[in-house]
């Protein structure tokens, strides 16, 4: 499947110059594995690899990082101590916040609520965007016509106001209903994108060869063109993946999305607005970390669409 | 050209009404109560509430409010705030063409600042200055937009005295150059990038080299052989940009207090004023759709080859 993508282009510059044994395994390279080769050699993904694994485990294993509870409020001691740049990965490393809890531990703790709802709502943004957009695109006609005024229907909507409508509606505002409000809007950068990729796959030689030798359309769907046209779809999602936590970080900021109890950095971003004036740290360090989380998924996406599509380069 | 706007125009109106029919039901199928929320922490009368709902048509179902907002909305009515008991359509126009001015300065700013960066890097591609360029569009990106507001007040009005932290009332158009530099460093970045990209793409095509053997003035190569041709991808961006501007206004207003739509949309927002929160997105939705619309027309402009039949 994957060999109709491979990409000649090396090779044909040189035509007859290398010996045939040794043009053998660079042809046999997929897409992918192309994609791959490209990717270990260059230091901008392996920067935002070995940051977002950092990430990652600092969202599964907290207690790793700190043995100070981020909801353990010391009034008395600590309150607006400032940061002891000296102290590594002592609670008070990066000071207390006007409760005279550990911005330190605040800061590692909040990593959870952050990235999980980044990579939930990456998560049913693809899948309802690729299915939106495969199908529309495949099947073209009036179904193409419905989905996609639908899809145009959800753009036209303004994101970020779109979701402060959806989230003033509850009360209670869980990490899955900032989740569900943001996955309700954002889909259709996904389902665009997906639909342009398939319109050009499915008039494909081997998608042909597929409908001629009789396969079914969920056949043709699910083994030809879903695997061909994500790549495209993987580059916006890990982009907009960044956007996500920087719209969490918004929305709670602005009062309406996670809150208090919920330890994320966006409610910490809130909270330290008060205290911009006689000490910016408790508002800048969380900031610090929602654009290090953010800077690395876009330089992986970027780094991804480069190593998947040679023209950029 | 004729029959191509008047194509637009019409599939213009299931996405305008489908859009506010979306907002609508955000707002009013979803839990919440505006004639709830006038009460406040009181207890109120249930039966109170009921007439209260029944004089404003809150009891009937919802697409007949739907339709009757609709309605309204065709002879330029937009509905009555229900506390304040003021037209809608008058805090709209109050607060629009702050949002307006703020949004245009956002836009001029993200247009010619991006270009000239954009092209700056992209005639030098992979140079240190263009290395440079990549590395403060990653930062501009990364860096949520309050973030960005916080800091840009906190060092040019408290710690430098430049400007005052907020924007008064009036929002003089000189108060208003801040909140739109941070408005619009998120565009400035993606402006830049694209521009970046396709100039040093297009840098390297046959009609470059073209140029450049007929021994034309460096000017008129870059301003009209180069520019008009890679400015494509970048007005397809710019297309959709103003309505982004202006539904992502809600963040910089509140940082500096100007009383434009975000704020009213905010303030409506908490006491649940469903008429002001429809109207004004209904608003920004029809921008939206306008600016898309100027653009694909742009299209041919810039690139002869697209005809509109």
């Amino acid at each position: 499947m994957p060999e109709a993508l491979e990409t000649p282009v090396k090779d044909a510059t040189q035509p007859g110059s290398v010996p045939a044994a040794e043009s053998k395994p660079e042809k046999a390279r997929s897409l992918w594995s192309d994609a791959w080769h490209d990717l270990r050699r260059n230091p901008l993904f392996v920067i935002s690899a070995i940051l977002i694994v950092f990430l990652l485990t600092m969202a599964a294993f907290p207690g790793l990082f700190t043995s100070a509870d981020p909801r353990h409020a010391d009034l008395a001691n600590h309150y607006l101590q400032k940061p002891k740049w000296g102290n590594f990965f002592a609670p008070d490393w990066f000071g207390y916040d006007v409760q005279g809890r550990s911005i330190y531990a605040r800061v590692i703790y909040g990593a959870r609520a952050s990235i999980a709802v980044g990579v939930i709502v990456t998560v049913l943004v693809t899948i309802v965007g690729t299915v939106t957009g495969m199908l529309a695109g495949y099947f073209g006609g009036w179904i193409d016509t419905l989905l996609s005024r639908i899809t145009d229907i959800f753009f036209g909507v303004p994101f970020i106001l779109g979701a402060m409508v959806v989230l003033t509606s509850f009360e209670e505002r869980h990490v899955y209903v900032v989740i569900l409000a943001l996955a309700f809007l954002g889909w259709t950068q996904i389902a665009r994108v997906a639909r342009g990729s398939v319109i050009t796959i499915k008039q494909a030689d081997y998608v042909m060869a597929a409908k001629a030798l009789g396969a079914s359309t969920t056949r043709i769907l699910l083994r030809h063109i879903l695997p061909n046209a994500m790549a495209p779809v993987i580059v916006v999602a890990t982009i907009a993946l960044g956007g996500y936590i920087s719209a969490e970080a918004t929305l709670s900021f602005l009062g309406i999305g996670l809150a208090e109890p919920t330890v994320s950095w966006g409610v910490d971003i809130s909270s330290g607005q008060e205290q911009l004036r006689n000490a910016a740290f408790v508002l800048i360090i969380p900031s610090i970390m929602v654009s290090i989380t953010v800077l690395a998924f876009i330089m992986l996406g970027d780094a991804v669409r480069n190593a998947l599509d040679p023209k950029l380069r | 050209m004729g029959r191509y706007v008047a194509r637009r125009l019409l599939q213009m109106i299931p996405v305008f009404l489908g859009s506010t029919l979306l907002v609508f039901l955000m707002m009013y199928a979803l839990p919440g109560d505006p004639v709830r929320a006038l009460a406040g922490e009181q207890a109120v009368d249930q039966a109170q509430i009921a007439q209260v709902k029944k004089d404003l048509g809150l009891d009937l179902p919802i697409w007949q409010q739907y339709w009757n907002y609709l309605s309204g909305l065709f002879q330029g009515d937009f509905g009555t705030q229900i506390a304040t008991q003021r037209p809608v359509a008058d805090v709209i126009a109050d607060a629009f063409p702050i949002t307006v001015r703020l949004a245009l300065f956002a836009f001029a700013f993200t247009v010619i600042v991006g270009i000239s960066m954009g092209v700056f890097a992209g005639l030098k591609a992979d140079t240190l200055r263009d290395r440079g360029l990549l590395v403060l569009t990653l930062l501009l990106i990364s860096v949520p937009s309050f973030v960005l507001g916080f800091l840009a007040q906190y060092f040019f009005a408290h710690e430098l005295g430049w400007v005052e932290p907020n924007v008064s009332a009036v929002a003089a158009s000189q108060e208003l150059i801040l909140p739109a530099v941070v408005l619009g460093s998120l565009s400035l970045a993606y402006v830049a990038r694209l521009t970046r990209t396709s100039v040093a793409e297009n840098l390297r095509s046959d009609y470059m080299r073209t140029a450049v053997a007929k021994g034309l003035p460096k000017r008129r190569i870059i301003g009209v052989h180069l520019m008009r041709n890679s400015m494509i991808p970048v007005v397809t961006f710019l297309g959709t940009d103003i309505g982004t501007l202006m539904g992502g206004a809600v963040v910089t207003e509140g940082i500096f207090n100007v009383q434009g739509v975000g704020y009213n949309v905010f303030q409506a927002l908490k006491s649940r004023e469903g008429s002001t929160v429809v109207g004004i997105v209904t608003l920004i939705v029809v921008v939206y759709l306008v600016s898309s619309l100027i653009v694909d027309l742009l299209y041919a402009v810039l690139d002869p080859r697209i005809r509109y039949a």
